[in-house]
């Protein structure tokens, strides 16, 4: 028997994880972006928790862990190691579409995405598929729109990090006992993925003097 | 039928008479923020008084809109007031009169009536003003009717009382996405609406850069007083529906007797000066968005009440 609050809790993280999402679409600054990921990856251990103790299952519990130690606490050291002034720096970040036209666009990706997951929802049949199923999509599809429409590649790794995030949202619900191996893989892999991102990132400053990646449009010849 | 009257006017009084109240002890707060004395919290009712004292003057320019138009920003925070829950858990005697949608007309209403007056004038920063708000309004607007039709849709009503009681029934509810959501989209909506920091900087004293303000540049006398009571009971009004109808529906006397009503009364001023306090924070650390920007923050108001609706629409 589920707890009478459960659901509601797990539904108001899922609504601050897509508002979450939403912000990183849409924020200028290139720090509140980053602190907007951390929330995202808060929600998202909060999310992880409630259903892992209303379902009793260990294996979510300690994906919430391991979530926490890396999306809060090692992604952004791993960043703060490799990038330095970059991103703890304040400066606005570049966007191909303007704020309001961008943020109207996901509002419509969002849409989308719930009147795609809604028929897959009764498929899986868990007690919590029909909340976060539509929601880690939409994480998901926001973090695409968001690498496509910044042209600045730390934001960009924001979106694909975000991608992951909503990718994980999602299948908390879909599979209760999520084997630990798969989180425990992922959670190296995503720390080292940001790693190389941000090596390689730190590559492109040095060379051309800026990261925004949106104007490296032509190759030149040396 | 006669105490169901007589509890409605007692709601009227309290908001004509506190409204100022309130505004004063907003403004000692903020200046209190900024490490200044602040004026006395009784220094809006003064200057009201001190205003009504004063001879009128009307430019020869101006026509009947001008002189009119205080009168109706006065007025229509009086009527919203009998259309919302204030003090009673219980409808009063005019409360079907009017629902969620005819408390936004009415409001509008006065603030059309304000705006025509300003471009009456021939004062140019009237204009400017006017056609900021105006703006501001038209960008206002898509959000207040989502917010509503998602409130509604909840509810199964229009009329404010019922939306209230829907909250309090059931307590897993009040954790719903939907009705978080609609509580901050709601917050950004006022602070759009009055003029609060980060669409408007509401002390500022520049003309070129006002949108609310400069509306009432013209005004003097009975007029000027007029207007500032009715800014100060608007704000008391959508701080009354946001409190008793989204984020604290709790503490409302059910009880149809003269004491019980009269005791609600210090609870609605607690939870307005739980508001205060959260506006205050609110506008001491945020900086006012520069004029093209505020369809940004309008913007993601929208995002964020289009995403209220959409958790509650699609997963029920």
């Amino acid at each position: 028997m589920l707890h009478m609050l459960t659901i509601p809790l797990d539904a108001c993280c899922g609504g601050f994880f897509l508002l979450t999402a939403i912000g990183i679409v849409g924020t200028r600054q290139m720090l509140a972006c980053l602190r907007l990921y951390m929330v995202q990856a808060l929600f998202l251990v909060m999310a992880a928790m409630l259903i892992g103790i209303e379902l009793d299952s260990g294996d979510l519990i300690a994906v919430a862990i391991i979530t926490l130690i890396t999306k809060v606490i090692a992604i952004p050291w791993v960043l703060k190691y490799t990038l330095g002034t970059e991103i703890y720096d304040r400066r606005e970040i570049d966007q191909v579409l303007s704020i309001p036209l961008a943020l109207l666009i996901s509002a419509a990706l969002i849409l989308f995405s719930y009147f795609v997951a809604t028929p897959m929802v009764s498929a899986v049949g868990q007690p919590f598929t029909d909340i976060n199923l539509p929601i880690g999509l939409a994480g998901l599809v926001l973090g695409a729109f968001t690498v496509t429409v910044r042209r600045e590649a730390i934001a960009q790794l924001m979106g694909l990090l975000a991608m992951e995030n909503g990718v994980f949202f999602a299948s908390i619900s879909i599979v209760p006992h999520l084997p630990i191996i798969a989180e425990i893989s992922a959670a190296i892999d995503v720390p080292v993925m940001s790693l190389i991102i941000g090596l390689l990132v730190r590559r492109i400053h040095k060379r051309v003097g800026s990261t925004a990646v949106g104007d490296l449009a032509a190759l030149r010849e040396d | 039928m006669w105490d169901s009257i007589l509890f409605n006017l007692i709601q009227v009084a309290v908001i004509v008479g506190l409204a100022p109240l309130v505004e004063g002890v907003l403004h000692r707060l903020e200046e209190n923020v900024q490490s200044k004395r602040g004026p006395n919290i009784f220094q809006v009712y003064r200057d009201i008084w001190k205003f009504l004292q004063k001879d009128e003057t009307v430019s020869a320019e101006s026509s009947w809109i001008f002189r009119f138009a205080p009168y109706v920003a006065f007025v229509m925070p009086v009527f919203v007031v009998l259309l919302i829950p204030v003090l009673t858990r219980y409808p009063l005697f005019l409360a079907f009169m009017g629902d969620m949608l005819a408390a936004g007309f009415l409001l509008a209403l006065g603030g059309f009536f304000v705006s025509l007056a300003a471009v009456d004038t021939a004062n140019p920063y009237g204009p400017v003003g006017a056609s900021r708000t105006r703006m501001v309004g038209f960008l206002a607007e898509p959000v207040f009717m989502i917010v509503f039709f998602t409130l509604s849709f909840m509810a199964g009503s229009t009329i404010p009382y019922i939306v209230q009681a829907g909250w309090t029934a059931t307590p897993g509810g009040f954790f719903e996405p939907v009705h978080i959501l609609t509580m901050l989209a709601f917050l950004m909506l006022i602070l759009a609406d009055e003029s609060r920091i980060p669409v408007d900087n509401p002390s500022g004293h520049f003309e070129l850069a006002m949108i609310g303000k400069s509306k009432y540049l013209e005004y003097s006398g009975r007029g000027a007083a007029l207007i500032k009571w009715a800014g100060a009971m608007k704000l008391m009004v959508l701080i009354c529906i946001f409190m008793n109808v989204l984020v604290t529906p709790w503490g409302l006397t059910g009880e149809h007797t003269l004491i019980a009503v009269l005791l609600a009364i210090p609870l609605i001023l607690l939870k307005v000066f739980a508001f205060i306090i959260v506006l205050v924070i609110i506008e001491s650390s945020l900086a006012k968005l520069r004029l093209f920007r505020i369809s940004e923050f309008l913007s993601a108001a929208f995002v964020i009440c289009i995403l209220a609706m959409v958790t509650k629409l699609m997963t029920s």
